[in-house]
């Protein structure tokens, strides 16, 4: 039937459109020769994107934020691997209580996270200090390895780890030649999904720092205060090419598919995956 | 190698910093925003220690009902649209191959992952006056003047869509990719038309998942925060806002902490009729 396989197309077509058309909007203004917010674009220039790392203020906030990306993801990633070991390693039903605590903050709406690091640190004295935002962005965004590294756990073939120590391989040695050598590619997609979260994140690094530093949201809010410069839409616009390039990397290196949730990918895969509707 | 329950503290060891880092930054900073709720405040954005109820009490006033009843509104309505966008394109998504799955999939995670001022952005521009939407029409023929489409409930709406929509699709697919193919092939054989199997046999199948992905929309609409800001009128401000503006503009942390602690209770209570309606599914099933 040809009407329905349209259908098909004809949704994935208005879906893809609604997607990508404030993106391609943003792209096309970032090039705009003048200072001016215009589409279509007139003239052609790069100099927008240049000025991400001429403008100090645009540099700083650059730098800021891949430096509280990289820290606290790898944070996240510290506390998600030893907690879903042991969640996979033990059996201990009680310790869930921190698999339950580590997913709650990703759960709830962000300004409950965002308001208990504010009221936190303030009442520590430690509000306004550049690391709170690293530990409070690591808290809220564990969520991510934990439950890529819990599925990389979950899929782990225990007959192999059985083999080990069957040949008498203490848990150490089981953990560095075994254990974390198959688990590595989920924690490093955890990794990558902390990162790119935490690169785009506003309201827990606004409460936590706001005041005494910007990152690159904040600064991108600031500006869009005192009204539109064509340096925002080419930050932006850098943001969103590094987001997606990250998640394509994900998805080179590992089955996207299967880390979302579906079935892993059959050897003959697609053809077999896909029966005729037509 | 089987699960061995830990037998000395020794085996513990490796729950230690995940446990301490989880109690220290995320129990307590929770368990003080509690606290400060009950606080009595004091001029200058200084509060004392006490154990009031005014700042619970000032929940029954217009104004906050208003605010309220507005987010919760706003967060319906998004569920509501994502998930009739979400369904069928999801469906149709499991259906296709596994290579553009996996590049929809990038696609949709950039989009979830995008920042809420980027998003608010993006839509301020297609929705303005001189870069916008309507600049289009006007070139087709089909507008007179471009307009500017923002700021107003509908931007925020849109926006707030846009930015659901991703998250809906992607908590609707593992059940949906799990779903047997075979249902609907029968009801095909048996001579329904696609559509028809779609609505008579998928959706009823799905339909706990559907509830709860329904419930997770709403608790993540209700989070939101600049795009209200970015694309409303003050009247279009949500919850999170106000929060926010207590906490940081008015410098009244023990209301901004009474209403944090309020949008828990509300979210919490969501999240365990979601666990619930789950259970009930692993009983049936």
């Amino acid at each position: 039937m040809i009407s329905s396989r349209f259908l098909a197309r004809l949704s994935f077509a208005v879906v893809a459109v609604f997607l990508a058309a404030p993106l391609v909007v943003i792209g096309a203004v970032s090039v705009n020769k003048k200072q001016m917010l215009n589409f279509p674009p007139q003239g052609f220039s790069i100099d927008w994107f240049a000025q991400i790392f001429t403008d100090p203020e645009w540099f700083r906030a650059l730098i800021a934020s891949l430096v509280l990306a990289a820290l606290s993801a790898a944070l996240a990633v510290a506390i998600a691997l030893p907690l879903s070991w042991f969640l996979w390693r033990r059996d201990a039903p009680w310790a869930r209580i921190f698999q339950v605590l580590g997913v709650a903050p990703f759960t709830l709406p962000p300004v409950i996270t965002a308001l208990g690091f504010l009221t936190f640190w303030a009442a520590s004295g430690f509000y306004g200090q550049p690391w709170t935002a690293v530990i409070a962005h690591a808290i809220f965004f564990v969520t991510l390895p934990l439950v890529t590294l819990s599925l990389g756990f979950s899929s782990l073939d225990r007959s192999l780890v059985e083999a080990a120590a069957v040949m008498g391989a203490d848990d150490r040695v089981v953990f560095r030649t075994v254990v974390l050598p198959l688990i590595l590619p989920y924690a490093v997609s955890g990794y990558a999904f902390a990162f790119v979260l935490s690169l785009n994140e506003y309201i827990v690094a606004y409460m936590t720092i706001g005041f005494v530093m910007e990152t690159l949201p904040i600064k991108i809010f600031n500006a869009l205060r005192y009204g539109y410069t064509p340096t925002m839409a080419a930050v932006s616009f850098l943001i969103v090419t590094l987001t997606a390039l990250v998640f394509a990397a994900i998805a080179r290196f590992s089955d996207l598919p299967q880390l979302m949730g579906a079935m892993p990918a059959q050897n003959d895969g697609d053809i077999k995956a896909t029966p005729s509707r037509d | 190698m089987r699960r061995e329950a830990p037998r000395s503290w020794r085996d513990y060891l490796p729950l230690a910093f995940p446990a301490a880092m989880l109690i220290v930054f995320f129990v307590v900073p929770f368990g003080t925003m509690i606290v400060v709720s009950f606080f009595r405040r004091q001029q200058a954005g200084f509060y004392t220690p006490d154990f009031v109820f005014t700042n619970y009490a000032r929940f029954l006033t217009p104004f906050f009902a208003n605010v309220l009843g507005f987010s919760l509104w706003l967060a319906i309505a998004v569920a509501a649209l994502s998930m009739i966008i979400a369904l069928p394109f999801t469906y149709l998504l499991t259906r296709a191959p596994r290579r553009s799955q996996t590049a929809w999939l990038v696609a949709l995670l950039s989009i979830l992952a995008l920042s809420e001022v980027i998003i608010g952005f993006a839509w301020s521009t297609l929705l303005s006056r001189t870069a916008g939407l309507t600049n289009l029409l006007v070139a087709v023929g089909l507008m007179d003047a471009p307009q500017a489409l923002m700021p107003g409930f509908g931007a925020v709406l849109t926006a707030i869509v846009y930015q659901t929509l991703p998250y809906t699709i992607l908590v609707l697919y593992p059940t949906m990719a799990r779903l047997d193919p075979t249902l609907a092939e029968s009801a095909r054989t048996l001579g329904a038309s696609p559509i028809r199997a779609f609505f008579t046999v998928v959706l009823p199948v799905q339909r706990t998942s559907i509830i709860a992905t329904l419930i997770m929309a709403f608790i993540f609409a209700l989070g939101s925060y600049l795009l209200p800001q970015i694309l409303g009128r003050p009247q279009n401000w949500t919850l999170s806002v106000l929060i926010t503006d207590q906490a940081i503009y008015q410098s009244n942390m023990p209301f901004a902490a009474a209403m944090a602690v309020f949008l828990v209770l509300v979210s919490l209570g969501l999240v365990g009729l979601t666990l619930l309606l789950g259970q009930q599914r692993e009983k049936t099933s």
